[in-house]
């Protein structure tokens, strides 16, 4: 008989993982591109890779202490950015896209080649890179805490409140910077470019800095991401960025929280999806096998995507009016 | 400048199949008939302290090879083994998730090599706590040649490769001419092509010729299809570009993972896939080389005529200018885009099924390892243009198989990848694109 129970737990628990966490903030990187800029990035995984690689290979190869890593991470996908932006930012915007997501595979391919296999651990990746930030993990009780199904470890406790408190600053972040004179351009910049450049402001320097801005939340969340798994590079494929597109669109690209319920929303909806079909599939209910009911959650979020684009633009928090920009 | 290091040429002649678990519906003559594998506790007494196995069969020529080393890394776990008299070889993992399986190739007699892109491989275990992992062995690939004879056979080998993208890259271009749309799907319509000849050809049984015509009609039915069931709608529903963008997108995620659903994650052959070479001076090709450049050709001068020649080619490029203007001369727009459509796909399923036998093996993500290529290919050439597809998919092409003389194999797509953001750098309309387009 399916245990209702362990699914219902099992999808609870997604609420708080750190991969929540991570695709959030993700999604609200894109959102800062697309939502309030209208810049079509498609290479999301990529600096999200940055921000796993870069605090990683900081750690392991050169033995820096946490901070620097994250410095380090920081500083690789602005970099990144800039090489991204300078040649498309002029360009119309499919253009940025198509060159985003051949970005993103050109790195994913770089961390997995053999010919750097010993910085990059190539297809195997990275792992033993967490002690120095476990070292500065304030709980230390012993086993597991907590109430309900969120039983976690002095270790899962430490990795949930510092990829949750990350995601808090930079909605507050974004949130006042939308507020600002600064995010009143960038919106103008989404809706009529023409206006904004007419009215004297550099769009190619606005446009830039919200690619760095949205670029390095990704960074944030590759190094959220990598905090309960090891780095993998297979990992930052693509459908990596188009899972965070789809969460954006769900949650909605021009609002603060969207990226943030649609991360929660997603995550719980797939886990009580996978662990539905799974069961179902031990108990005889479905005629297919245990692979197979992998494959149809992307299938589902494939189809999720479309019906969303088409039927709600906006999303489940968003307003119609500012989702006009698309066309 | 002779390169000292030894490079694999693309040489998929006298593969010998080795183990067919995965191959045993194919109906190639000349299998090996899969081998008995320890499917349960007969495993080495090295590996008995974990639960899950992997394991395999390393024989050439039905002849066993001994002290091959095998290598399973993955997860943070790593373990080495080395193959028994009977050419068997087991190693335990602590965990039932991915690893890396690498066979090292320094370890087999001479002449001997594993089959391209099988080595290292990701092996996962299904629902048994064992898992086969077998490498297919060819002969005598591994061999150093001469700059200049290798520079010549890249580039035979490049201009194949650019005229299969070429198939692809003109649909997608004359759907982003027509449509405004970015096609992200593109690349599941390659894949069609190549799974309904797999389908009809191997488990169907039907001759190759025939399975071929039929793959390349369903394709253009799935563009027909497409258009009729998602397209147009979306069209009329007055849907911009980006969000249309989007919409194929998801479709892409959807196909892909839905052939995957139906055909499994494994690569599997198409007959005749391993044909025997001739040499023409330094220039080694096979028949299925020949006959995939000779039918790439004539198909493109078939495209070229249609558009230049006869009335709908011309309402396609009228459209592809200005559909505003195409519509109000009088041109049916929307019969013109399905045409698009139709054409775009067949051309595509004939690419996918070229892919099919130069990579070689027919997998469900097949089309999306070569859609950015395509993408660039089309960039290269000025989005919209369909000669500029050309000429763009042939650069890529060239590139992308000349710079393994320099880069290694597995870094390829890199230099391609690399020269799109170039172009887009030092020429945004690409080589026969006009500024206007881009905006």
């Amino acid at each position: 008989m399916i245990d209702w129970g362990a699914i219902f737990s099992n999808a609870a628990v997604e609420v708080l993982s750190p991969t929540t966490a991570a695709y959030a903030l993700a999604a609200l990187g894109l959102a800062v591109h697309f939502g309030y800029t209208g810049l079509l990035n498609f290479g999301q995984a990529g600096f999200m890779a940055l921000g796993a690689y870069g605090y990683a290979i900081s750690v392991l190869t050169f033995g820096f202490p946490v901070w620097a890593a994250v410095l380090v991470a920081v500083g690789a996908s602005v970099v990144f950015a800039l090489i991204l932006g300078i040649p498309t930012l002029r360009l119309r915007a499919d253009y940025l896209a198509i060159v985003t997501i051949a970005a993103a595979e050109i790195l994913r391919l770089l961390f997995t080649t053999n010919t750097f296999r010993d910085v990059t651990g190539s297809a195997n990746g990275l792992s033993e890179y967490k002690a120095g930030f476990r070292a500065l993990n304030p709980f230390s009780f012993s086993g597991k805490a907590g109430f309900g199904p969120w039983m976690f470890s002095a270790n899962d406790w430490w990795n949930i409140v510092v990829a949750w408190t990350i995601v808090a600053l930079a909605c507050v972040l974004v949130w006042v910077l939308m507020r600002s004179p600064w995010g009143r351009v960038l919106k103008g910049i989404r809706e009529d470019e023409d206006a904004v450049r007419s009215l004297g402001k550099n769009v190619y320097s606005y446009k830039m800095q919200s690619l760095i801005l949205g670029g390095v939340f990704g960074t944030f969340a590759g190094m959220i991401f990598i905090l309960p798994r090891a780095v993998v590079p297979s990992n930052y494929a693509t459908s990596l960025t188009f899972f965070t597109w789809a969460i954006l669109l769900l949650g909605g690209a021009a609002t603060v929280l969207g990226p943030v319920l649609g991360s929660i929303v997603f995550w719980v909806a797939l886990s009580f999806f996978s662990g539905f079909v799974a069961r179902a599939v031990e108990a005889g209910w479905l005629p297919i096998s245990e692979v197979q009911s992998g494959q149809l959650r992307f299938i589902l979020v494939g189809v999720a995507i479309m019906l969303m684009v088409v039927f709600r633009p906006q999303g489940m928090l968003g307003n119609k009016k500012e989702m006009s920009f698309v066309k | 400048m002779e390169p000292t290091r030894s490079v694999q040429t693309r040489s998929r002649g006298r593969w010998l199949l080795l183990l067919g678990i995965l191959l045993s519906a194919l109906t190639l003559s000349g299998i090996a008939a899969s081998p008995a594998v320890a499917e349960d506790g007969s495993a080495a007494s090295a590996s008995d302290e974990y639960e899950y196995h992997f394991s395999g069969n390393v024989q050439y020529n039905d002849e066993p090879l001994e002290g091959v080393k095998i290598t399973v890394e993955g997860g943070g776990f790593s373990a080495d083994t080395e193959t028994d008299a009977d050419g068997k070889w087991t190693i335990g993992v602590p965990e039932k998730t991915e690893y890396t399986v690498e066979l090292d190739e320094d370890t087999l007699p001479d002449g001997v090599v594993v089959a391209k892109g099988e080595n290292p491989r990701t092996a996962e275990f299904g629902l048994t706590n064992n898992k086969s992992v077998n490498f297919f062995l060819g002969e005598g690939t591994r061999v150093t040649v001469s700059f200049f004879d290798q520079l010549i056979n890249r580039v035979v080998n490049g201009l194949n490769f650019g005229l299969l993208l070429a198939l692809a890259a003109i649909g997608l271009s004359l759907i982003y001419g027509t449509t405004g749309l970015s096609n992200f799907a593109h690349s599941e319509m390659i894949t069609f092509g190549a799974l309904m000849t797999l389908t009809f050809s191997s488990d169907v049984g039907l001759p190759i010729g025939i399975a071929i015509l039929i793959a390349i009609l369903l394709s253009a039915g799935l563009g027909w299809g497409l258009d009729a069931a998602l397209w147009k709608p979306l069209r009329k529903r007055g849907v911009g570009v980006i969000q249309l963008m989007i919409v194929s997108i998801g479709l892409a995620l959807a196909m892909r993972y839905t052939f995957q659903f139906f055909y499994g994650g494994q690569t599997r052959q198409l007959p005749g896939a391993s044909p025997a070479e001739f040499h023409l001076g330094p220039l080694s090709l096979s028949w299925v080389d020949v006959a995939s450049m000779g039918i790439s050709i004539i198909v493109l001068l078939g495209v070229a005529w249609f558009l230049l020649r006869t009335r709908i080619g011309k309402a396609t490029r009228a459209v592809s200018d200005n559909p505003s203007l195409a519509s109000a001369s009088g041109i049916d727009v929307d019969g013109t885009i399905r045409i698009v459509w139709v054409l775009g796909a067949a051309l595509a399923g004939l690419s996918g099924i070229l892919w099919a036998y130069y990579r070689p093996g027919v997998s469900w993500d097949m089309g999306f390892q070569i859609l950015l290529l395509v993408f660039a290919a089309v960039t290269l050439g000025g989005l919209g243009t369909a000669f500029g597809a050309l000429v763009g998919s042939l650069i890529v092409g060239l590139f992308v198989e000349l710079s393994t003389l320099w880069l290694p194999a597995d870094m390829k797509f890199v230099a391609a990848l690399v020269i799109l953001i170039l172009v887009l750098l030092l020429r945004p309309q690409g080589i026969l694109g006009r500024r206007e387009r881009i905006g």
